[in-house]
């Protein structure tokens, strides 16, 4: 059906995905029947920066607050990978505390991060009120790291072998405050997400991603744990102080759902460990040992240690996302890194794109687009293949926003009557 | 159909506006110039929101102590600081800075302190306030 000369010939056409109102730059290629969505193809790519090569031409210092600034949300866990990395690769051990200090900031983050993509899958379906109310509800924990690093983005937290700013117990007030905050307001969350009825239906059964093809296509975080896939690297490789801690992977059958892989399964499944993440930091702040928060004092000694160190690390984490990593070669003699690859977790979950978008809606895509919370992949522009006539049309994403907000409302009426 | 957003809704039209509008309602060309109408008293100015306890703002410069080991110039993310080979002294571009206290972190002398100060934006970024040592 599907005519390959003309496909290409139509994809050349530069109606830039880099464009100062877009959010970020992303292509998805939809073929569709009617309605139907028949086909779906991922075109990455444009936001290319080349952050690892200009990490290659610095030393291992300066390349810790240019990972941060690899995405704008999770600039803990850019930081986190790297260090780890590097830290593996020249054999520098953090200490215990620095280790629970890590835990703290990442979990916090990952609350900032799901709080966050709860208020956009709200937008993308039409509900603005509740997008307002969860970016509210997020001040609060950007204040909390705000307090606790002095900046509210990029935190320049993380240095070779700890932390660079302690946690001291004056600061537990304030955090057992912010946790309690979320606590408080985490029935509510559930009962706009999860009990709402015109959110039910735009979100159950659609999207669906079975357990065999999150398998198959690699997956990663709450989008395959969504399906019933056990996948959770704090669990499966503990780094930081995750080994010492009581954690569990947050599957829907946990909570009497079923496994079904569908938007509500991930909204549940972000949710749920937002519960998570505040038990693991209230764990942290009762373990919590008593010590120095970087192994080595003097941060001139280090740099020299970088500079005689030989050989390759990598860095594994659980982002908010799912599991991420960073290669890191370091060679004697040599200041820069030897090569620097970073593996974000989007890169991972766009392939169960394919299957999602299959069979569903037109006004399906952005809440679709959303629910693996893409990195970089904010819908800004879709193509349109009508496969009966060969017709081909773009639509901007406030047009398919609209389209979204419309289909909702088609439902509202419907269960009014 | 009475839900608990609408509620939240009239709750909110009646509380305080989270949004300060720090210094004036619209923000001046020139942080300094109107740093200066301030101090002259013919400018009113909101009071800003408290900044946090470790907050990292504009570095402050000890050039006496600073025995030029260059050390703060290996770890400078951005090049903020260019060597004076005559003077054997750092010079400190504000409007590069990350803000992310490295230097501060290995400086032997604790030259660098990362001060309170955060009224620096302005529209040249090499005018005489923002750069430190020129």
């Amino acid at each position: 059906m599907r005519n390959e000369g003309k496909d290409e010939t139509t994809y050349e056409v530069p109606i830039g995905p880099i464009h100062p109102a877009l959010k970020e730059p992303f292509l998805i290629k939809f073929k569709i029947d009617g309605e139907r969505i028949v086909g779906a193809e991922a075109h990455p790519g444009m936001n290319h920066r080349g952050i690892e090569f200009m990490g290659m031409h610095r030393n291992p210092y300066k390349v810790i607050p240019l990972s941060e600034r690899i995405c704008g949300i999770c600039s803990i866990v850019h930081q986190h990978m790297f260090v780890t990395a590097v830290e593996h690769a020249a054999s520098i051990e953090p200490t215990n505390r620095a280790r629970y200090i890590r835990v703290i900031m990442s979990e916090l983050e990952r609350i900032h991060s799901h709080v966050l993509w709860a208020g956009v899958a709200a937008h993308e379906i039409g509900f603005d009120t509740h997008l307002h109310f969860t970016w509210m509800i997020r001040e609060k924990v950007m204040d909390l790291l705000e307090y606790i690093t002095g900046n509210r983005v990029n935190y320049a937290m993380w240095t070779f072998g700890g932390v660079n700013r302690d946690i001291p117990k004056k600061m537990y007030p304030k955090i057992e405050a912010t946790l309690k905050y979320y606590e408080e307001l985490y029935g509510k969350l559930e009962e706009i997400f999860l009990g709402d009825p015109s959110i039910r239906l735009r979100t159950i059964g659609v999207g669906v991603l079975t357990k065999e093809e999150a398998l198959n296509l690699c997956g990663v975080g709450p989008t395959v744990r969504a399906s019933g896939v056990r996948k959770d690297v704090r669990i499966d490789q503990p780094y930081a102080a995750y080994g010492d801690l009581d954690i569990e992977y947050q599957l829907p059958s946990l909570y009497g759902y079923k496994d079904t892989g569908d938007v509500f399964s991930k909204t549940l499944v972000r949710l749920k460990e937002l519960v998570q993440s505040i038990d693991i930091i209230r764990q942290c702040l009762d373990q919590i040992p008593n010590e120095d928060i970087n192994s080595e004092p003097k941060m001139a000694a280090t740099l020299n240690k970088l500079k005689k160190a030989d050989g390759e690390g990598i860095g594994r984490i659980e982002a908010p996302r799912g599991e991420a990593f960073h290669y890191v070669r370091l060679k004697e003699g040599k200041e820069e890194l030897d090569c620097w690859k970073v593996r974000a977790s989007t890169y991972n979950n766009l392939a169960t794109y394919a299957p999602m978008f299959m069979g569903e809606q037109i006004a399906d895509i952005p809440i679709i687009a959303a629910c693996i919370d893409p990195c970089i992949g904010c819908m800004d522009r879709a193509e349109i293949v009508d496969v009966n006539t060969g017709k081909r049309w773009e639509y901007e994403h406030e047009e398919l926003q609209r389209l979204s907000v419309k289909k909702t409302e088609k439902l509202l009426g419907g269960l009014k009557r | 159909m009475p839900t608990a957003t609408i509620y939240t809704l009239i709750k909110q039209l009646f509380t305080k506006k989270a949004t300060n509008p720090f210094p004036v309602k619209y923000t001046p060309d020139n942080m300094h110039a109107a740093a200066a109408l301030i101090g002259s008293g013919k400018l009113k100015i909101n009071p800003y929101v408290r900044i946090p306890p470790n907050f990292r703002g504009k570095m402050s410069y000890d050039k006496e102590s600073c025995i030029g080991c260059k050390l703060c110039l290996k770890v400078c993310p951005s090049e903020a600081l260019v060597f004076k080979e005559e003077e054997k002294k750092v010079k400190h571009y504000v409007a590069r800075c990350t803000f992310c206290g490295q230097c501060a972190d290995i400086c032997p002398k604790d030259c660098f302190v990362l001060t309170d100060e955060f009224l620096i934006a302005g529209t040249d970024k090499y005018a005489e306030e923002l750069i430190i040592n020129p």
